[in-house]
């Protein structure tokens, strides 16, 4: 049980995080098919400053003397870091889309090429391959909080809470729910979440109350990128083992069907994402899933291929949707360039 | 309409606008790669001048000479292998392209490009070729390879159709599922390739089975390639489809839907299975891709693939978008991406630079034909002639077909319900000012 819900966390995490940053865009209008690019590139920039920083001479006595607060502090400085070069990268997509008036849509699949190719040429010319990794150690031994972090002892059971949440944990899961409260409230309980909806709804009658549309727009989209950026480098830390390869399984991507899923509201998208969590963890790891602690293994006993387990949180998505859809309601502004004229 | 100077036409414009981006595209290639160079004290300005020049010119280098400069000349190894790549992308392309003319973006067809592999491999591989004749098995894996991208795609279309789900998540969705159902079959059947064992995790190439597309002596001008007939094959479908499109009732009911599924609907067009059949085009279309690129005969699939979606797929976006979505345009845009390809294979094997700067190049022309509206404006005011009323400010839902300058317009007039996640809603209306109200 403790595996279970800890795995489903591993995955539904990034997942909500990156989710929330396409609500942040979309709901000031702009629709940010970018959300995979800005994740690789969030990954790429993360993990790179790790590697970077492993060569640092605080970051070398603070690994020899096992300093624990120093290594989570370059956790979180990597986080950063992956969150301000998300925000410059997308940059690119405002400019297009809120300046140019391009197709937000033919932008965001621009960023999504562009950040794979980027990365990799890169890292060929950095790492003369495909990956790249760590210098040395790996994250769990950097990064991951143990029993024995906090000071207790090897083999003291902390009970089932504290086995959890507590033992084998990353402290960049409890950031990233930390900021998804914060930003949620933040959207619906302040002046600027307000106005940030409201141009996603209704931009002209937004701009008719003094409302800078186009600002707006672009902190919508800037948080966006921020939030992606960062999202990818929590997925690349806590389920790659720190390693950047252009690559996220699709799960910006899948971030975007969370949030159409979870009728772009906060909430509805933490189930979402816990839903879609559940099954890929489900799917990852199946055949090692003691549900009630008899020793046994069912799921793998019941003899499915893995290939079915795989393809379940797809098909839970699609049938959940085929049930709720009908009621799925898009900011009725986005993928519309602002244009003040219009009536 | 008033006769305007082939200069000033809409159609020259855009695709002048659409070079300046492969121009501009190419340029940021260069300057990546010259700082790289420069910066790297090993490369240094010879390394940066071969680069950009091979990236420029790729397709005609054949190598090195004794003293280590580089050759150029006819390659005819490169200009058959740059067809060759092509074929699949213009199929792909094509199923982009159609689709995004009716309104939907079809983000799934690598979805539909692997279903297309799986049945037609798997036709190929199963008919026995000493009873059947190896052409008509080659028909035979085609032709269902296409039903089973249709019926891929269909799912899409009709969960868009009928439950309101929007396309690019049921795309997305659809695609994974594909990816695990293809790795799924081909675990449980025996079409991997044991005979070869330096190779594992292959399907067998068709040609174990004789089954192969006929080269049509294109090899022979091509010697040293890849090339074969199927080429040929995926230049009739872009005729094909530009016909469709645009010279028959059926397109243009297909893209009045696209531009407005309601006003279609009032006007008598069956709107959902339009939507339905619009997808099952695009997936017949993908899944051609596939069927003409792994029945060569030459190829092989690697079957594990459940981690990962065709890259071919994909592409396709970039090739319909960087042909404004024009069939016939796709054609040279599927070329020009293979070129570029085949000058990133040249720069990886004769510089310290790898092939993913032609990615680069490539997502830098789409995000420079994002606001292609954008450089035409420009290109508009360059030649300061008194513009009144546009072709294009037409109402939305009858695109007149046939008429250069909706093909050319494809992009910008994209349609698509308004409010769709997708589509780019009223910039029909928006972006060609007051010449409305």
């Amino acid at each position: 049980m403790t595996y279970l819900v800890q795995q489903t966390l591993l995955y539904a995490i990034p997942l909500m995080i990156v989710a929330l940053a396409g609500v942040f865009a979309e709901r000031s209008g702009i629709i940010n098919l970018a959300l995979e690019g800005i994740m690789i590139f969030g990954a790429f920039i993360g993990v790179l400053f790790i590697n970077m920083m492993q060569n640092a001479a605080w970051v070398q006595e603070a690994s020899a003397a096992k300093n624990w607060v120093a290594l989570q502090g370059l956790e979180v400085l990597a986080m950063m870091a992956a969150a301000v070069m998300g925000a410059v990268f997308s940059l690119l997509l405002s400019f297009a889309s809120i300046n140019l008036r391009a197709d937000q849509t033919i932008g965001g699949t621009a960023l999504n090429l562009m950040a794979p190719a980027f990365v990799l040429f890169l890292i060929r010319i950095i790492a003369n391959q495909n990956t790249l990794q760590m210098q040395k150690g790996d994250a769990a031994s950097w990064f991951m909080i143990k029993k024995s972090t906090l000071g207790f002892e090897k083999n003291a059971d902390l009970g089932f809470l504290g086995n959890t949440f507590l033992h084998k944990v990353y402290l960049a899961t409890y950031i990233c729910i930390l900021l998804f409260i914060i930003l949620s409230i933040l959207m619906y309980k302040t002046r600027f979440g307000l106005r940030l909806r409201a141009c996603g709804e209704n931009p002209q009658a937004a701009d008719s109350l003094g409302i800078n549309v186009h600002k707006m727009r672009y902190a919508g989209t800037t948080i966006s990128g921020a939030l992606a950026g960062m999202g990818g480098f929590v997925y690349a830390l806590t389920t790659a083992n720190c390693t950047a390869n252009g690559d996220v399984a699709g799960f910006g991507f899948l971030a975007l069907a969370v949030m159409i899923f979870g009728n772009w509201k906060p909430l509805n998208i933490a189930g979402a994402s816990l839903l879609f969590g559940l099954f890929k963890c489900i799917a990852a790891g199946y055949s090692s899933i003691d549900i009630n602690g008899d020793g046994r293994f069912m799921l793998a006993e019941l003899g499915i291929s893995a290939h079915i387990y795989r393809m379940l949180p797809y098909i839970i998505t699609l049938i959940v949707l085929a049930f709720t859809s009908k009621k799925s309601r898009a900011p009725k502004a986005e993928g519309i360039p602002y244009d003040k004229g219009q009536r | 309409m008033e006769k305007k100077s082939f200069f000033a036409s809409d159609s020259f414009r855009s695709v002048l606008a659409s070079l300046i981006s492969i121009l501009a595209g190419m340029a940021v290639g260069a300057v990546i790669i010259a700082i790289v160079g420069f910066k790297d004290p090993s490369l240094g300005a010879n390394s940066v001048w071969d680069g950009i020049r091979l990236v420029f010119g790729g397709l005609f280098s054949t190598g090195r000479d004794a003293s280590g400069s580089l050759t150029w000349g006819f390659n005819s190894a490169n200009m058959g292998n740059m067809l060759f790549r092509a074929t699949p992308l213009i199929m792909t392309g094509l199923s982009v392209a159609m689709a995004y003319k009716t309104g939907l973006f079809n983000i799934g067809a690598p979805g539909q490009y692997l279903m297309g592999t799986m049945v037609s491999l798997i036709v190929a591989l199963s008919i026995p070729s000493w009873v059947v004749p190896p052409q008509i098995i080659w028909f035979l894996a085609f032709f269902a390879g296409m039903v089973a991208g249709a019926l891929w795609g269909m799912v899409a279309g009709a969960m868009k159709a009928f439950l309101n789900i929007n396309e690019v998540l049921a795309c997305i969705m659809t695609n994974w599922i594909a990816a695990n159902l293809v790795t799924f079959v081909f675990d449980i059947t025996a079409y991997k390739n044991v005979v070869e064992n330096t190779k594992s995790g292959y399907i067998y190439k068709t040609s174990f089975n004789n089954v192969q597309t006929a080269k049509m002596g294109l090899d022979k001008i091509f010697a040293g390639s890849q090339i074969n007939a199927g080429i040929l094959v995926a230049i009739l479908f872009a005729v094909g489809v530009y016909i469709l499109m645009d010279k028959t009732t059926l397109g243009f009911q297909l893209k009045a839907c696209g531009s407005n599924r309601h006003a279609s609907r009032y006007a008598g067009i069956r709107d959902r299975r339009n939507i339905v059949l619009s997808m099952g085009i695009a997936g017949a279309l993908s899944a051609g891709g596939a069927a003409l690129y792994n029945l060569a005969g030459n190829t092989e699939f690697f079957w594990s693939t459940y981690q990962s979606l065709p890259a071919i797929g994909f592409n396709g976006i970039p090739v319909a978008l960087l042909a404004l979505c024009n069939p016939i345009g796709v054609i040279f845009a599927a070329m020009f991406m293979s070129m570029l390809s085949i000058a990133g294979l040249q720069l990886s094997n004769l510089t310290a630079y790898n092939e993913y700067i032609t990615d680069v190049i490539i997502s830098v022309i789409v995000y420079l034909s994002a606001f292609s509206l954008f450089i035409r404006t420009l290109l508009k005011n360059v030649g300061k002639k008194p513009e009144t009323v546009n072709a294009n400010a037409e109402p939305a839902p009858a695109p007149a077909p046939a008429d250069e300058e909706t093909v050319s317009s494809a992009a910008e007039t994209a349609p698509g319900d308004p409010g769709e996640v997708t589509a780019p809603g009223q910039e029909a209306n928006t972006e060609e000012g007051g010449t409305e109200e």
